[in-house]
């Protein structure tokens, strides 16, 4: 058996990598003493262990699934490790990103000390190797290990610059969530085994579960999953958190990281449970469109650039989870072929913003290493001084606002195809929630673009708000590099959607039963038929280049080039300078204006006597305040009464010892 | 054959787009009792641009010279695929509704960007404005394109316009508030009254203007010829749609004659009636401009909700 064989040989060269990366980040601690060995050679190879993640998941993807057992573990609870091509297809997320991620890790720590590097370059291989495992864990005990291994190793990420008060805040509220998630799922895997006692995947399989636990086990793992994704209202920490650490570390927890609760969601939902039921799709796509549209508003209200991206994130996640909800009420509905266009929609979004966040990240990463700012307000015009970057960037920014012909436009094309394949659903007032789905999705996706033009013309256009931008040097080769190959991703995802398609076919198989009809040709891509919906990109981008070729020449050619410098006209208005372009704040006023009721905005605006006037609009998350202040205040409250017992008298801690044993014997002697 | 006919029809929209904007700027003229300009003032115009030499800004990026043959490789994209005398379009395959709002999208996002490129006020003042009047606009496009896509079960322009012109004559309530929708957006996205004032200069209104303010010469005319085309390629769009009769069917050279009469009727008419529109309307306050385009995105959103309570 060859083919078994390969299938086999290629899960070997997953844990195999798995084994190197933890190899570097040990070996990384061993060279703590030379940083040029560890961005030279550590982050490098295991640049090159993402790559060889990636070829696996291709392989697996064609291959059919392979399973092992490791003799590591707690005694009678071994490692079972499995590769089918759900996980295969999120190992090609994983490796692809990550290996533009890295190799352009190796050009931005350059500049770090040596110890923290040394740390940071541990964390960082152990982080990849964590979330390797959870795509390849089949026993409940080995996903929850690496579950761990990944929650912790991306904490002490975060806290990375541990000196900083917000950051250090930032990294607990992170961990504090991460931890309440963990417990959720641990539950839902409690319920999923049913009894048996056996926590692998395969028994959860076979277990038969009534529609009430199928329902908690849902339940507990969308919260469980929902808290990694951002889901809201579990989201508190993604804008503080991914903003903290460093920017590749913020590109794998933005691009990748979030997706690893995506395939969570996916395996426990379309796998492990063996029933589905209607209202669970309900739900997520409700969960879902709130998210992305909550998401994509503080996105636009946002004045730091990494945090703006990170809201992103969320708003991105809310796309994909309403996917999901899709996908599920398709599937339930006994619609299959429509269940497998929401789901190759929701795969490929998920591809494409691991690709495109991913590049934005390290984008926002180059200027802050030029320029040492991450306020936008202090930034701008540095499309002239850091082109290549810009450049790059501008890539990253039509993708994720879902312009053609670029990948964003594709899966969000996907998407919106299926809402109009929907009459003829069992549930009536289904009818009515897919028309609001729809402009729902399509205002956020609108919504997105306004936030891309802010982020990308108030940081990179303009004039500079501060003169020494103008020397802001350009990122170095391998951070060119390695945004290179995370912006030729997105072209070539844009570009190729027939072809990718064709990827994600055994993942949908597996999930749904059902693949696409797909009527189109490699260059035409038509999910159902050609009749009905089609879109070539090649096409689409062939006759965009013609047209703008002919009219350059023809101008050029029947008129003249010529060219006069000058002033900005402005009006006619003399005086303007840098400080008088919209500031971030001032750009996502209208956003701010239109959707005040989900914020708290704070505002301080100069008196007209003042000698130094300063303005301030603050757009606070109004759910931090209805949710999680009450929590916190309920915590505070009850650690105080509990503070009640302590007095720092001894008397008294033995008068507590001495009841605590009168009514342990009276318990006893009943 | 058919080749040959996309690339006239389109050629024949990218030419006679200034006329049409001559047309709605003399209706215009005679509404608000001044004499006229002629009809064909524009192309003078584009003409008068192309001559003169470029005035560009110190410090103006590559990214600013580049946006105007952008937006108007995109205008011309979305021309063509417009069905406007014949229905035989071997392009439209290849983008359908959706990529056409996408290419609506992308060339806004270039003109946006472009807008605050040179980094003066007025520039990223017109980008937030227009950015603040598209995310509405957008989605109530799609939403009517889609309202019109679940009744002909297509999102290829020929298509619906083939369902909806030959089918027996219904009616679709659905569709009528489509049309209301289309019409909103075609005055916001056109930067037309009450939305925007597309011959002001006076800084608290504008919106479009503002952003084309550092152009100048050929790069102002491609962006001109640009605005003409959009507004050729939205009002081809809503006869497409909602008065789709005339447009000759596939493989129908015999009826070509009397499509481009049908055509060039209909957009005289439909021109004339935006400048009555517009003599009698005054432009609305900035922030009343998200509750116009709101109301449009609703009722796009209930045309679409009335055809899947009714008409399915």
């Amino acid at each position: 058996m060859p083919v078994a064989f390969l299938a086999d040989s290629i899960l070997d060269l997953a844990w195999g990598v798995v084994l190197f990366w933890l190899a570097l980040g040990g070996a990384s601690l061993l060279l703590h003493g030379s940083p040029r060995l560890l961005t030279r050679l550590v982050f490098p190879l295991g640049a090159l262990g993402a790559l060889g993640i990636a070829g696996v998941g291709v392989a697996g993807l064609i291959l059919p699934a392979s399973a092992m057992v490791l003799p590591i573990g707690l005694p009678d609870l071994p490692f079972h490790l499995r590769l089918d091509a759900l996980s295969a297809f999120f190992m090609v997320l994983l490796g692809g990103a990550a290996f533009g991620i890295t190799v352009y890790a190796t050009g931005y720590f350059r500049s770090m000390a040596a110890g923290p590097l040394a740390l940071l370059a541990m964390w960082y291989h152990l982080f990849l190797a964590g979330m390797v495992t959870v795509l390849l864990a089949d026993d409940a005990y080995a996903f929850m290990v690496a579950w761990e291994v990944m929650a912790l190793s991306s904490y002490f990420l975060v806290t990375t610059d541990h000196k900083i008060p917000e950051i250090r805040r930032a990294g607990f509220l992170y961990l504090l969530i991460a931890h309440v998630g963990a417990v959720s799922l641990l539950l839902a895997f409690g319920v999923l085994q049913g009894g048996e006692g056996d926590y692998t995947f395969n028994t959860m399989r076979l277990a038969e579960l009534t529609p009430f636990w199928s329902s908690a086990v849902f339940l507990l793992a969308l919260f469980g999953f929902g808290a990694k994704a951002g889901l809201v209202p579990l989201h508190v920490w993604l804008p503080e958190a991914h903003p903290a650490a460093p920017s590749p570390v913020s590109a794998l927890m933005s691009g990748v990281m979030l997706k690893t609760a995506i395939y969570g969601l996916l395996r426990a939902t379309f796998d492990l449970l063996n029933v589905q039921i209607g209202w669970w799709g309900t739900l997520a796509l409700a969960l879902g469109l709130i998210t992305a549209l909550y998401g994509v508003i503080f996105a636009a209200v946002q004045s730091d650039m990494k945090r703006l991206l990170a809201w992103s994130s969320i708003e991105n996640i809310g796309v994909i989870l309403a996917a999901f909800g899709l996908t599920l009420i398709f599937h339930t509905d006994g619609k299959g072929a429509l269940a497998a266009l929401t789901l190759t929609a929701l795969l490929y979004h998920a591809l494409n913003h691991a690709f495109f966040k991913g590049l934005l990240f390290v984008g926002t990463g180059s200027v802050l290493h030029a320029t040492g700012e991450r306020r936008m307000g202090h930034l701008g015009g540095l499309m002239r001084a850091m082109p290549w970057t810009a450049w790059l960037t501008l890539i990253g920014a039509l993708a994720i606002a879902g312009l053609p012909p670029l990948n964003g436009f594709v899966s969000e094309w996907l998407l919106l195809q299926a809402f109009l394949f929907t009459p003829g659903l069992t549930q009536p007032y289904l009818d009515m929630v897919v028309p609001v789905a729809a402009a729902s999705v399509a205002l956020a996706a609108a919504l997105a673009a306004y936030v891309m033009v802010k982020f990308y013309g108030v940081v990179f256009l303009g004039q500079p708000r501060d003169p020494a931008l103008r020397h802001a040097h350009d990122a170095g080769w391998p951070e060119r590099l390695g945004m290179l190959w995370l912006a030729a991703g997105c072209v070539l995802l844009g570009l190729l959607p027939t072809q990718v398609i064709g990827w994600l076919e055994p993942v949908v198989l597996m999930l749904t039963g059902q693949t696409l009809p797909g009527a189109g040709s490699w260059l035409l891509l038509a999910p159902v038929s050609t009749e009905r919906a089609s879109y070539a990109p090649l096409i689409f981008l062939a006759v965009v280049v013609v047209v703008l070729l002919l009219t350059y020449l023809w101008v050029r050619r029947v008129y003249h080039g010529r060219v006069r410098r000058s002033d900005p006209w402005d009006c006619g208005y003399p005086e303007g300078d840098a400080r008088m372009q919209d500031s971030a704040e001032g750009f996502g006023q209208p956003i701010r204006q239109i959707f005040e009721v989900f914020m708290r905005v704070e505002r301080e605006t100069p008196d007209p006597f003042d000698r130094k006037p300063h303005y301030r609009g603050d757009s606070r998350d109004k759910l931090w305040l209805l949710i999680y202040q009450p929590i916190d205040d309920l915590t505070a409250w009850l650690s105080k009464q509990a503070g009640r017992l302590q007095h720092g008298r001894i008397q008294w801690y033995l008068i507590y010892s001495f009841a605590t044993l009168i009514f342990l014997l009276v318990f006893a002697a009943r | 054959m058919s080749v040959s006919l996309q690339l006239a029809q389109t050629l024949l929209a990218i030419l006679l787009a200034p006329l049409l904007m001559g047309w709605v700027n003399q209706c215009r003229a005679w509404l608000q009792g001044r004499s006229a300009p002629p009809i064909t003032q524009p192309y003078r115009t584009l003409r008068k641009l192309f001559h003169k030499d470029a005035v560009i800004a110190h410090n103006a990026s590559p990214l600013f010279r580049f946006a105007p043959y952008m937006i108007f490789a995109c205008m011309a994209l979305a021309a063509g695929i417009v069905p406007t005398i014949a229905n035989d379009l071997p392009f439209s395959p290849a983008a359908d509704v959706i990529a056409l709002v996408g290419v609506f999208a992308l060339a806004r996002v270039f003109l946006a960007l472009a807008a605050m490129d040179i980094g003066t006020s007025f520039g990223s003042l017109g980008a937030r404005r227009e950015m603040l009047v598209s995310f509405l606009a957008e989605p109530a496009l799609l939403m009517v394109f889609f309202t019109a896509s679940l009744i002909s079960q297509s999102t290829e322009l020929p298509h619906i316009v083939e369902t909806l012109a030959h089918k027996d004559f219904a009616i679709y309530p659905s569709l009528a508030f489509a049309a209301v929708a289309f019409w909103m957006i075609t005055v916001a996205e056109n930067a037309r009254i009450p939305v925007d004032n597309p011959t002001t200069h006076l800084e608290l209104t504008m919106i479009h203007e503002a952003m084309i303010l550092e152009y100048s010469a050929r790069h102002l005319a491609l962006i001109e010829w640009a605005v003409a085309l959009k507004l050729f390629t939205y009002s081809t769009l809503g006869i497409a749609l909602f008065l789709p009769w005339g447009i000759a069917p596939h493989g129908d050279v015999a009826a070509l004659p009397l499509a481009l009469a049908a055509m060039v009727a209909k957009l005289a008419l439909g021109g004339a009636l935006l400048s009555f529109m517009e003599a009698i309307s005054a432009k609305v306050r900035l922030f009343r401009a998200p509750e116009f385009l709101g109301t449009a995105f609703m009722l796009a959103v209930l045309g679409m909700l009335i055809h899947f309570l009714l008409e399915v």
